[in-house]
């Protein structure tokens, strides 16, 4: 389960991905592995509303565990995939594409380039199990 | 996970990892959470069989000439009035009241067996030792030395029937009887379970476990038979109803608020520890535990606050689960006995939100017989 070279990663299982001048986010694929099977997901943010970096934008609940979804950058909610909490398949199926959760136009200080690489992460992952 | 060199292991760890089990510390234990998604497994119990690796559980034999009269001083239930082939639901108390565990309870002509929780051995086995007084007993501990694993689900017996001339269909409910299974000659079972379905509980010296896993997988691949972790038993037991310690029974709770009643023996000359606190708890439970329904998509989770509708909080969700049988998120809750009585309209906060719920009878599925 390989994370992707062109995303970033927060410890607590987000991915965040520069696409233009904006950044998508959404959970990783570990995350979904390590949830199983999703049975809630709802957003606490707007397009519009700020998000910071490590502070919650929604929550998702599995058959066994409920966890925050936390914004891995700074910026503002441009966009968010409503689709989600009414088609969980898209998240649990292909967590780095159509499942993905928001679009955020970033902060000068996004903190984006502090986040993890994919190898990062990887060592990350391996090391909490 | 892998393995911390801390977690203790029964005779299958391989083999779970082998069938690709995502492995967990239980109780102390490195055992297999699922193989499949945990609600297709549960499914699978339901309308197939399902196979549990249960080794985890501790298992103490007692013998010796004051052995009834031994557990009768700590057991709620009553050994003297079970006959050999008996099995019976049972707890050890504390003086209050309070749920030390529970158990079962297995009479032999020459021995009392009992199976406890894996969580909770070490703690019971120095309660039982604490109160060995001046009984002759001798108290055993298996846990290591024997084995056991459950099949649970509508094939178990025709499954288990290949590989043993015990004539299965003699055992009765909560009945025990010996022995030998896939040639392991000391090998016994019982019609018990912890799913709400038919089915057995096999026990093995540790040195044959392996193999009978195996053969019982081989033996009920016809039939559909899968592997079946921890997660789907968590959610199959809340459906039937069954208690689970640390969730609806704890040090602070005594088993008469959890509407256990039927396991408790206030027998003449029957003098078990506890018996004063759970006569007044008979008399007045203040809080009772419930079936919960959520009227929400989201799923009721321990601890989470019980409202009376647009109120104050009335009690406290122990076990909650999406319900593949019924379709529906259920939970316990141990909640003030005014709001018990089954319809009563409730709310549950789940995580800052307000979510309606209602009292529904436990168990919440029972199989048609």
């Amino acid at each position: 389960m390989a994370a992707p070279n062109n995303c970033r990663f927060l410890e607590t299982h987000e991915w965040a991905r520069k696409d233009g001048d904006t950044i998508v986010v959404g959970i990783t694929e570990h995350a979904v592995s390590q949830l199983g099977e999703l049975v809630f997901c709802k957003f606490s943010k707007k397009a519009g509303d700020r998000v910071s970096a490590r502070q919650p934008f929604g929550e998702i609940e599995s058959v066994k565990a409920v966890s925050d979804l936390n914004a891995p950058v700074n910026g503002v909610v441009v966009e968010v995939n409503n689709s989600v909490p009414d088609a969980l398949h898209l998240v649990q199926q292909d967590p780095y594409n159509s499942g993905w959760m928001l679009r955020v136009k970033p902060d000068a200080k996004s903190g984006y380039e502090e986040l993890m690489d994919a190898a990062a992460y990887e060592k990350h992952a391996a090391e909490e199990h | 996970m892998t393995a911390s060199p801390d977690l203790k292991k029964t005779a299958l760890a391989e083999i779970h990892e082998r069938l690709g089990a995502k492995m967990v510390d239980f109780g102390g234990w490195y055992m297999p959470v699922q193989y499949a998604p945990i609600l297709e497994e549960a499914k699978i119990v339901r309308t197939r069989c399902g196979l549990f690796d249960l080794s985890h559980m501790g298992r103490v034999r007692i013998t010796g000439p004051d052995r009834e009269k031994y557990v009768d001083s700590i057991a709620t239930n009553h050994v003297a009035a079970m006959k050999q082939g008996d099995v019976r639901y049972s707890f050890f108390c504390h003086a209050n009241g309070g749920t030390i565990d529970d158990l079962l309870i297995y009479k032999y002509d020459d021995a009392v067996y009992l199976v406890i929780n894996a969580g909770n051995t070490p703690k019971d086995l120095a309660h039982m030792r604490a109160h060995v007084k001046n009984y002759q007993i001798h108290l055993e501990d298996q846990t290591d030395t024997w084995q056991m694993l459950a099949l649970q689900g509508p094939s178990s017996e025709r499954i288990l029937q290949k590989l043993t001339k015990i004539p299965l269909h003699e055992i009765k409910y909560y009945k025990h009887r010996g022995h030998g299974v896939n040639g392991v000659a000391n090998a016994w079972v019982s019609r018990t379970g912890y799913t709400g379905e038919d089915g057995f509980e096999v026990y093995v010296p540790r040195s044959e476990y392996a193999s009978l896993w195996n053969a019982v997988l081989e033996a009920g691949r016809e039939f559909g038979i899968a592997p079946i972790g921890l997660g789907a038993r968590d959610t199959l037991r809340l459906e039937a109803g069954m208690p689970l310690y640390g969730h609806e029974l704890a040090d602070d709770i005594n088993p008469m608020e959890a509407g256990l009643d039927f396991a408790i023996k206030f027998a003449e000359g029957k003098n078990f520890l506890g018996r004063e606190a759970l006569l007044r708890a008979k008399e007045h439970a203040c809080r009772r535990l419930v079936g919960l329904r959520a009227e929400s998509k989201r799923v009721p989770r321990q601890g989470y606050n019980v409202y009376s509708p647009g109120g104050g909080s009335i009690g406290f969700v122990c076990s909650g689960t999406p319900s593949p049988t019924l379709n529906a998120n259920i939970g316990t809750a141990y909640v003030a006995t005014e709001f018990s009585a089954v319809g009563t309209k409730l709310e549950i906060d789940m995580r800052g939100t307000r979510e309606p719920a209602v009292v529904v009878p436990i168990p919440f599925y029972k199989r048609a017989k």
